[in-house]
């Protein structure tokens, strides 16, 4: 087999991607975390933090870069180093989702969680989960998972609906919450969006493997149409 | 899903757009024989009008030895044999009957390693228009004017149209072969490897001229080198031995689905690096 040189670097990067993703896990679950203890201090670092992602996606940029400059990939390779240029994209602003989160955590200062925590931290662990799906998928190069795990941002919706919902009946009770639920509203807002992100790299798995690039048909659309 | 960008090859031979491609030659079964070995076993390819195709395969798959059937320069190599149809605008060129002169002139070629003759720039050129005929020092003049123009060399050798066209630099000689190769209006020019024994810059030089002229041209040219052909053409077929060691084609498609997202395992290995 040639380039063994070249696919030793591939492999590199994808461990990278890898590392990158897990730093975004952690901030995800650790800003979800720290908001459920109202813990500002572990918020603050959370919010720090987020420089370290930023300067990950830099280098992995560069070294494909250097990769593409230097190797000339053609075909499947060039699929590959194509998309992961995007998907470090995607972590990096799924890095700032976890950093929105915190800085809502920061922002709202002494005042007291509106409700307790339930359905943000469902929403969270299954967003981290997909993600943590969606990159083995693009790792192993399994389009079927990159296919069908997409249909899992249903149920991300679904919660995402059911918090509005649950949040406009303290705002109609009592318009004084108005504040503190839209505090609320935002996080999952950070959490919805972050598990369309999911859908991005997934596409990104099946041009790898395919050759097509396109868009994969979500529900949120028919979302927005009924919240609209 | 819903494809945006569909990179996958469409299943009929591959080109994704058919319209405005007008076929310029059709080879159909071709097979070319060294005596008893068979180095070329039935090859189907079609070229279009004004595009440029490249060849690409590993070494020993015989891309030169189509290219030369097209021609008829294996007609040169004594124990050669080409079964099989070359159709040029729908006329047969691989017949008893068919005029090799005519087809030559029909049909130019640039080879890998820039010969001009042992003569003045000008005689260069001249060589061919006169060995058809052509004995007006006026009409020789423009021809010599025209044809280094459209090779991009005109700016720099107009002054010294005497000297010897081996005087000149690797890239301008082999420029100075293009000119020679258009002075007799040939309808497809075959290059066989034209820069792989010039610098990066001739070589682009050489490719930006072929962009250039491929609008009154058809160009074929055969190439190791995937970045020019990925660069250049815009059509790629890929070439690779069989089992009885008989060159055959595995892959024809536009240039970007070949080198983007290939339907044969044999050429993703082989533009990806993998082997040849």
């Amino acid at each position: 087999m040639l380039r063994k040189t070249f696919e030793s670097e591939i492999k590199q990067v994808k461990d990278d991607v890898l590392m990158l993703g897990s730093m975004v896990e952690k901030a995800l679950l650790d800003s979800v975390e720290a908001l459920k203890k109202r813990d500002i201090n572990e918020a603050r670092k959370i919010f720090e933090e987020d420089a370290e992602i930023n300067k990950k996606r830099f280098e992995i940029e560069s070294q494909l870069m250097i990769l593409i400059a230097t190797q000339q990939p053609m075909a499947k390779d060039l699929r590959i180093l194509a998309s992961t240029l995007e998907i470090v994209s995607e972590l990096e602003r799924m890095g700032d989702y976890a950093k929105g989160i915190a800085n809502i955590n920061i922002r709202m200062g002494d005042e007291a969680l509106l409700k307790p925590l339930i359905d943000v931290p469902r929403m969270a662990n299954k967003g981290v989960d997909m993600l943590h799906r969606a990159l083995t998928a693009f790792i192993n190069e399994d389009m079927e998972t990159a296919k069908t795990l997409p249909v899992e941002d249903d149920e991300v919706d679904a919660l995402y609906n059911q918090i509005y919902r649950e949040l406009m009946t303290y705002v109609i009770a009592d318009p004084k919450t108005i504040e503190r639920a839209n505090w609320l509203l935002w996080v999952a807002h950070n959490l919805e969006r972050f598990a369309d992100r999911v859908t991005n790299i997934c596409e990104r798995t099946i041009f790898i493997v395919t050759g097509e690039l396109g868009e994969i048909k979500s529900s949120d659309d028919e979302f927005w149409k009924q919240q609209h | 899903m819903q494809p945006l960008l569909n990179l996958k090859s469409q299943p009929s031979e591959g080109i994704q757009n058919q319209q405005n491609l007008a076929l310029k030659m059709n080879i159909q079964n071709l097979s070319v024989y060294y005596g008893k070995f068979r180095a070329l076993k039935e090859i189907n390819l079609r070229i279009y009008a004004n595009k440029i195709t490249a060849i690409i395969g590993p070494s020993g798959c015989g891309k030169s030895t189509l290219l030369r059937s097209f021609n008829r320069m294996n007609d040169l190599t004594p124990s050669a044999h080409v079964d099989g149809e070359i159709l040029l605008d729908g006329e047969n060129l691989n017949t008893a009957g068919a005029d090799i002169v005519d087809v030559r002139r029909r049909i130019g070629m640039v080879f890998q390693r820039p010969n001009p003759f042992p003569k003045s720039i000008y005689d260069n050129v001249t060589y061919g228009p006169r060995l058809y005929g052509i004995r007006k020092k006026s009409d020789l003049d423009e021809i010599v004017e025209k044809s280094l123009k459209q090779a991009a060399l005109w700016d720099e050798v107009k002054d010294k149209l005497n000297q010897s066209g081996l005087s000149i630099s690797g890239g301008q000689q082999q420029r100075l072969c293009i000119a020679r190769a258009l002075a007799v209006e040939p309808e497809v020019i075959l290059m066989d490897e034209p820069a792989s024994a010039l610098d990066p810059i001739s070589t682009l030089r050489i490719e930006e001229l072929m962009q250039e002229i491929v609008k009154d041209y058809t160009i074929i040219i055969v190439t190791h080198n995937m970045q020019q052909a990925a660069r250049v053409s815009n059509f790629t077929a890929m070439m690779m031995i069989n089992d009885e060691r008989a060159g055959t084609l595995v892959e024809f498609d536009d240039t970007h689905v070949i080198f983007t997202n290939p339907k044969d395992k044999r050429t993703e290995d082989y533009v990806t690096g993998r082997f040849g």
